[in-house]
């Protein structure tokens, strides 16, 4: 089976992969970061979201050998354990933005993604519109909206310390 | 009202672990040696079965076993049930077909699961089903439950593949109210098929400890409890006793993770035949064809009015869709939760349904968010709206005339409505959803060329689904209680073990949030103990919005019995007469003194019993109680929707969206908005994008979320969301339940109100911009011929 190494939440990672075992797979069953999810298969819900050096992607349609020497960061590597909450986390919490939270780890990924390519000060049409790979059953997403726009805005003011350290 | 008590929108416990990664959902758990499980499934729609060929799947790398139907048979494993008795009008039993976990010399419908592979890893799983050999013979096969009658029959127990022929209300009453009628409204209605798509797929693990001949099963399980009953009593899996059921975390239910499925009995089996934990997770593809689907009914119904605009009477014959196999609930949905709900928040002299079961080569279909209750509301709504319009009255003014205003309040169809104030929840929503200003928006839409419409939906459903006797007089197989275990620990923190499940709804939170006002202690001590049948003695789930008005008051009722035996350890303590210990803010008093006692003070010496003797009171602090409610609660509310149609194009894009709903008590605020925007979300999805499409072969075209239509943020707008209050008066904290009234009220307001803006009541749901065109199309230039909205 062929190698492949990449950087998970800032630790570098190895391991022997059938050449079709996905990303999702590695993270999931290799590394048992099981924060990622998949939820359909076809790239449609997002609840697989990670970020592959630094830009979303849906690990359920990237193949682990993709990713050779690349820096991942999963749900697990938004906050240090016992360290504060990423403001992004903290806002779904705060705005009732999850539910069942099965989708939730892959909507904070893209969410983050939405920040990175259009800034902290979201209108409510925009996160709309830039939440199509992202489907939650439960919310109907009038509170995902919130707590995105409110995550965005958390992370202007929380300096560009964080977002540079990801 | 404290920060965390009664009322408080506090914020959820769960939420942690979700937004850290943290959640432990049934395919995040392991097992030692655990193996995989993918099942093989037919590609047919009808078929039988002429040979199955395992040899060389059973070759191949990593294979540990491969088992079909005839091993089933040889190891006397029983078939799945549904629980539910309906009986015919003529008084026949409904004709429950053998339903076994894996198909018996004839597949019926696509994706009925013909053999299991078990494998190392999932991949060799894969290969290896792709190598057993199934040998089929196609045979005919139907798909519209209205063509099932005539159809090639399925199962041989059914003739004319009818399960019943059903009927609720008077006959003869209803026809001679009809006769009476100066008009009537007449609509064809279809209640389209849904898949319910909880975004975490079902999964089952299933270990076998041979020590000890112990079954576990990890299951994404919205009622582990009744999971565990019918896999033991009816299946014949294992002794009930001997079965552990563990629904650990679960990424949302909508009902489809109500019911007992062929593969996580499949799971079991082969994890004792094997001796090994084997794990089987679904994939999407898989659950659009073996996940219960919902809805699928097709109806005639028709409504009669007197001069005055007063109904006089409703009837409907409905033909619903029930699948190639009887679900474990599925019987019950299209009768008991669905006729009893036609008088909708009307006082209607006579009603009269029938309903004809029928099966069909598709997946079985059950209970999906709201569960009848949507159907009814659908046809009820759509009517009184249609009946409006057609009479010249304004559509407000016709119900307002036929709200039931008086309570209690007895229906042609068995509900006895026990209070509400549906004229308070219309007036509240029609000024958030400034219906005034309405005719200057639309005459603003017409100036940009758009097509602008108004919909209501003033709906009414039965939750907190009990009382036991109710439901076991019209057939349920089981009660509808639910228990709850109080167990205080001597340091006065406090455990609850409770019945029902949560898989989104927040129990963690809003069940602390009880705790925490009733005994005065802080909500972080308090937790919830769910989903694990060695933990929970007993309990019914949650479904049916009954987790607050049903599971919460037996955690009422064990408080009571917590409060009353605290307050004899606090005499014994305070060397008080037990009648003049008073507890309040967590704190027991001997009244007209200053002398008392703290509440961990009192927890801790139940448990040390210096101060009591044995033979007065038995030590300890843990009190359990099963709770069974007088009657079933009445949610009821108003949802307007107000719709903007491009007529160039069909597309309808919703402007406003106010929903003002009566659910009595509510304890968090936060989490009852989150349920209500979720169940619209759900709603508005049936009415505009949703729809399961078979082929003519039986083929499901609508396989995968690129061809279903999921609703994403962008197909839906913020929603506005007001209360209105009357308390349940059957349990003791006046609560109604909220889980399920966005579903059951949107379809009917998108529709009524796409309708009212292009002028055609010819539109069915989902209403996507192709069938808006098209019906269009089929029109002439609405706007001129609309009759006046309300002003």
């Amino acid at each position: 089976m062929p190698a492949v190494s990449m950087t998970v939440n800032g630790k570098p990672v190895s391991g022997d992969v059938e050449a079709r075992t996905l990303l999702v797979q590695f993270l999931r069953e290799n590394l048992r970061l099981t924060g990622t999810h998949v939820g359909c298969d076809t790239s449609q819900c997002g609840a697989c979201v990670v970020h592959v050096d630094g830009i979303a992607a849906k690990s359920c349609t990237t193949l682990a050998l993709q990713c050779e020497g690349a820096s991942i960061t999963t749900i697990e590597g938004l906050a240090e354990p016992g360290g504060p909450l990423h403001p992004m986390q903290e806002a779904f919490r705060e705005n009732h933005g999850l539910q069942c939270g099965y989708c939730t780890p892959g909507m904070i990924m893209a969410a983050l993604d939405i920040v990175r390519r259009n800034g902290n000060e979201l209108d409510e049409h925009t996160i709309r519109e830039q939440l199509d790979g992202n489907i939650c059953r439960c919310t109907g997403y009038h509170n995902i909206v919130k707590a995105i726009a409110a995550g965005a805005k958390a992370m202007g003011q929380d300096g560009g310390a964080r977002q540079a350290a990801e | 009202m404290s920060a965390t008590g009664i009322g408080a929108a506090v914020r959820r416990k769960e939420d942690f672990r979700f937004i850290t990664g943290k959640g432990q959902f049934t395919d995040d758990v392991t097992r030692p040696g655990e193996t995989r499980a993918v099942f093989v499934r037919s590609p047919h729609a009808h078929a039988t079965i002429k040979s199955i060929d395992t040899t060389e799947a059973k070759a191949m790398p990593g294979v540990l076993a491969v088992l079909t139907g005839a091993d089933l048979a040889t190891d006397k494993i029983g078939n799945l049930i549904c629980g539910w008795m309906i009986h015919s009008k003529d008084g026949t039993p409904m004709k429950m077909a053998p339903h076994p976990a894996l198909a018996s010399g004839k597949v019926n419908h696509v994706g009925d699961a013909v053999a299991v592979v078990v494998a190392a890893t999932q991949a060799q799983g894969r290969d290896a089903a792709e190598k057993v050999k199934v040998e089929y013979e196609a045979l005919a096969s139907v798909t519209d439950p209205a063509k099932a009658k005539s159809a090639l029959q399925i199962h041989d127990i059914a003739p004319n593949n009818t399960i019943y022929e059903w009927s609720l209300g008077d006959s003869k009453a209803t026809e001679a109210a009809f006769a009476r009628a100066k008009h009537v409204t007449r609509l064809d209605i279809v209640n389209n098929r849904l898949a319910p798509n909880a975004i975490e797929p079902r999964a089952a693990l299933a270990e076998y400890d041979a020590g000890n001949d112990q079954l576990t099963l990890w299951n994404t399980s919205q009622n582990p409890h009744v999971a565990r009953l019918v896999i033991a009593a009816f299946v014949g899996m294992a002794p009930e006793h001997k079965l552990r059921v563990i629904a650990p975390d679960v990424g949302g239910g909508f009902g489809s993770k109500i019911f007992i499925y062929p593969e996580e009995v499949v799971c079991l089996w082969a994890a004792r035949k094997i001796q090994r934990p084997v794990k089987w997770t679904c994939e999407r593809g898989e659950a659009f064809l073996c996940d219960a689907h919902g809805r699928d009914h097709v109806t005639h119904a028709e409504l009669a009015l007197d001069e005055h605009g007063k109904i006089l009477a409703l009837r409907a014959h409905t033909i619903a869709n029930l699948g190639a196999y009887m679900s474990t609930f599925s019987s019950s949905v299209p009768t008991y939760l669905y006729a009893t709900l036609l008088s909708g928040q009307y006082d209607i002299p006579q009603i009269y349904c029938e309903v004809d079961a029928v099966y069909t080569n598709t997946v079985p279909v059950d209970a999906y968010r709201g569960a009848g209750r949507p159907e009814a509301t659908f046809v009820v709504e759509r009517l009184v709206e249609v009946a409006a319009r057609e009479t010249g009255l304004d559509p407000v003014e016709l119900r307002k005339r036929n709200f039931i205003k008086s309570f209690p309040h007895q229906t042609p169809v068995i509900m006895a409505y026990d209070g509400g104030d549906y004229g308070a929840s219309l007036k509240k929503a029609m000024e958030i959803a400034d219906v005034k200003g309405f005719g200057k928006r639309r005459r603003e839409s017409a100036r940009r060329g758009k097509l602008r419409g108004l919909g209501y939906s003033t709906y009414i459903e039965a939750c907190g689904i009990a009382p036991s006797q109710a439901v076991g007089s019209l057939g349920a197989g089981v009660g509808l209680w639910e228990s709850a275990e109080v167990r205080v620990n001597p340091t006065g923190s406090v455990e609850v073990l409770t019945g029902s499940h949560a898989h989104g709804q927040g129990h963690e939170t809003t069940f602390s949030q009880l705790v925490s006002e009733r005994l005065g202690i802080p909500f972080e001590n308090v937790s919830i103990v769910h989903g694990d049948t060695d933990k929970v003695q007993f309990g019914m789930g949650t479904y049916g919005s009954r987790s607050g008005a049903v599971g919460m008051s037996a955690i009422v009722k064990a408080l009571d019995k917590i409060e009353a035996k605290a307050k004899k350890v606090a005499s014994h303590m305070l060397e008080a007469a037990e009648g003049d210990i008073e507890f309040k803010d967590g704190k027991f008093t001997v009244a007209g003194t200053d002398k008392s006692a703290a509440w961990a003070d009192v927890s801790l010496n139940a448990y040390i019993a210096h101060k009591f003797s044995g033979q007065d009171l038995e030590p300890g602090l843990k009190e359990t109680s099963f709770y069974d409610p007088t009657n079933f609660t009445f949610p009821a509310g108003c949802h307007i929707c107000e719709i903007e149609v491009d007529p160039e194009t069909g597309k309808s894009e919703i402007m406003k969206w106010t929903a003002v709903d009566d659910f009595g008590t509510i304890i968090n605020p936060m989490i009852v908005e989150g349920q209500v925007h979720g169940g619209i979300a759900q709603g508005v999805g049936q009415a505009m994008l949703e729809g399961v499409v078979y082929d003519g072969n039986g083929q499901l075209v609508t396989g995968s979320m690129m061809d279903y239509t999921m609703p994403r943020a962008h197909d839906l707008p913020s929603f506005n969301i007001g209360v209105t209050e009357t308390k349940a008066p059957s349990n003791p904290l006046g609560m109604k339940g909220c889980g399920e009234a966005g579903a059951i009220a949107a379809p009917a307001a998108v529709m009524n109100a796409i309708t009212d803006a292009i002028g055609t009541e010819q539109l069915a749901m989902p209403a996507t911009a192709n069938a808006v065109w098209s019906a269009l199309q089929r029109t002439k230039p609405p706007q001129a011929a609309m009759p006046p909205q309300a002003a």
